[in-house]
């Protein structure tokens, strides 16, 4: 660290309160502002749970739908169509779609019952108790051990349910990759099961499932596919078009992004304002420096390392609160949807960024503005 | 006398313009030499500050030259002004501007971080200025810990560090009792002048023009006199 860094750093951590008041602002702000976008991130990422703990790489839909659980029927011939398709390896349905279940206390319990292939299994959950081919036995069913399995009393295999009439049986437990986003618990079974289990429309197939041949055949099966009038969209896509949904239809994002704003407001406002009477309160001194000898752009780059020193130990102890606050949440609620990803703490960091330059803007236009002279008059 | 450290000519400032306009020094010339103690008496609002202030390359004339080793220094650019400031000239303020969130020592080594020494090497010569001004001892003591009179010694040995040419000292008494200001300057005369730098005091205390070599009184912005030591 140059001397002249040197002596910015001690004239600002020497000052403890201004110090503390500065680091408490930019903390708190990132503090928000991470736990704002990351309960955000969590929302979207359960939101596509489905897509993604199913792990086909496209996915034939109604153009409508614009979340998995609100899917439309598409008649069989699709299915016969996307097959036929050039660059489809193989296109297999799948059936999604919501019930009640009585369990053996008598509470009826809302399920997510998920309806796989009945030749390929294709989107099995990968099991922690029992064996796949069992979900061809009788009334088998797969229960998702997620943070919802408790609402259908802890089954174990073997364990019994009643479902549209029909007697449910579980005969595995299933590893959740990603619980949803509504609290409910998921059920597999097969597609035939599914829809002779469960009240069905004319049309069947909540979706089928693309394997393509290649990437390069991606762009075909979707030009086809859209002359049937449905879409083919990738994974990514997918969980793109669902994202969309929450954050421009449902008033979700805006309020998140309401939430971000107001937080690095509140941020700018405490670590500006601070920063500022920092400056004053030095101003005379940033001007004696001036009369002994110090160059503008040296007094320009103790102002930008403050400000920036202390904006960047903010974001540290703002980011390191959050993430402490969302893994010992997360201990106490597994349901708890947050999620850090690098696009939060991306934004977090250009916020801070800002915050670190307006505040230091401010600072270097009344020091660059001190005149020496001033000092002298006093 | 010893050759000039500086020579000031015609020098001239205003303030506002047209009726509003005043005149703060009005075509002052003079020298000040190596080895001499020179104070610039007046009353308040006589421009005896604003004087020093364009003699040092803080304040720009209207019109004039300030000559320092034959250069004048306002046809410097603002960099080279700042290296002309920071390598010639000491200042010790009125209020002595010393920072109180650092300590005595790193107050006094700023000159020197300012000329781009080593931190460890600029502590260890800043040392040796707080030893001379009799202040070693509390090196590692914030500002606000010491009496008026020994934060004025420690702004006189941040002047002094950086070695000037030219020592300035604004009204250095301002904020002392009269035998602490009387010890300061006898103290600046026997251990900071000498035959390579020249000092130049504003002030107008009357109980210390007893240490001047030279004293040049202003009024209305006018040099108006000039005594000699007897």
């Amino acid at each position: 660290m140059g001397g002249i860094l040197k002596i910015a750093f001690k004239l600002l951590v020497n000052d403890r309160g201004k110090f503390t008041a500065l680091l408490v602002g930019i903390t708190f702000a990132v503090f928000l502002m991470v736990m704002m976008t990351s309960m955000f991130a969590g929302i979207l990422t359960r939101s596509s749970s489905t897509v993604i703990n199913i792990g086909a790489k496209m996915w034939v839909l109604d153009p409508a739908v614009n979340n998995v659980s609100s899917s439309i029927p598409m008649p069989d011939y699709v299915q016969d169509v996307v097959r036929s398709i050039d660059g489809v390896k193989y296109a297999v349905p799948l059936y999604s779609g919501g019930a009640q279940i009585k369990l053996k206390n008598g509470v009826y319990q809302a399920v997510t019952v998920i309806g796989l292939d009945d030749a390929s299994l294709f989107g099995r959950p990968e099991l922690i108790k029992g064996k796949i081919e069992d979900i061809y036995a009788e009334n088998g069913f797969i229960v998702v051990q997620d943070a919802e399995i408790k609402k259908l009393g802890n089954p174990e295999i073997g364990s019994d349910f009643e479902i549209n009439d029909h007697k449910g049986l579980v005969v595995g437990i299933a590893r959740a990759n990603i619980s949803g986003l509504f609290g409910i618990p998921t059920l597999y079974t097969t597609f035939s099961r599914a829809i002779s289990y469960l009240p069905s429309t004319r049309f069947t197939a909540s979706y089928i499932l693309v394997e393509p041949k290649s990437a390069k055949d991606i762009p075909h099966i979707k030009q086809e596919v859209g002359k049937l009038g449905y879409q083919a969209l990738t994974d990514d896509e997918f969980i793109q078009k669902i994202s969309d949904f929450y954050k421009f239809q449902t008033g979700l994002g805006i309020n998140v992004m309401l939430m971000t704003a107001i937080s690095f407001i509140v941020g700018l406002s405490i670590s500006g304002q601070t920063f500022y009477t920092f400056i004053l309160e030095n101003l005379e001194k940033f001007g004696a420096l001036k009369a002994i000898g110090a160059k503008g752009h040296e007094l320009v780059s103790m102002i930008l390392f403050q400000a920036g020193f202390t904006a960047f130990l903010g974001y540290g102890l703002g980011v390191g609160l959050a993430s402490l606050i969302i893994m010992s949440a997360k201990l106490r609620m597994p349901d708890y949807a947050a999620q850090i990803t690098n696009w939060n703490l991306g934004v977090a960091f250009v916020m801070v960024l800002i915050i670190a330059s307006i505040s230091s803007y401010i600072g270097i236009r009344r020091v660059i503005r001190i005149e020496p002279f001033d000092i002298f008059r006093g | 006398m010893a050759s000039p450290a500086i020579r000031a000519r015609d020098l001239a400032k205003w303030f506002g313009e047209g009726d509003a306009r005043t005149m703060a020094v009005k075509s002052v010339s003079f020298d000040a030499s190596f080895g001499e103690m020179l104070y610039i008496v007046g009353p308040s609002g006589s421009g005896k500050t604003t004087l020093l202030s364009m003699i040092s390359g803080i304040l720009k004339p209207n019109s004039g030259s300030v000559l320092v080793e034959e250069r004048d220094i306002w046809k410097m650019g603002s960099d080279e002004l700042a290296d002309f400031r920071l390598n010639k000239i000491g200042f010790v303020f009125q209020d002595y501007h010393l920072f109180p969130k650092l300590t005595t020592l790193e107050n006094v080594a700023i000159p020197l971080i300012l000329k781009k020494r080593d931190w460890s090497e600029s502590m260890k010569v800043a040392r040796e200025y707080l030893d001379i001004v009799g202040l070693a001892q509390r090196a590692e003591l914030p500002p606000v810990k010491l009496s008026g009179g020994e934060q004025q010694r420690v702004a006189i040995a941040r002047a002094i560090a950086s070695r000037p040419d030219i020592l300035i000292l604004d009204e250095p008494t301002a904020s002392l009792d009269g035998d602490t200001g009387r010890k300061i300057l006898e103290f600046v005369r026997d251990h900071i002048l000498n035959d390579t730098r020249c000092i130049i005091i504003v002030t107008h205390d009357s109980r210390i023009f007893e240490y001047a070599h030279r004293i040049i009184n202003m009024e209305d912005g006018r040099i108006v006199g000039e005594e000699h030591e007897k």
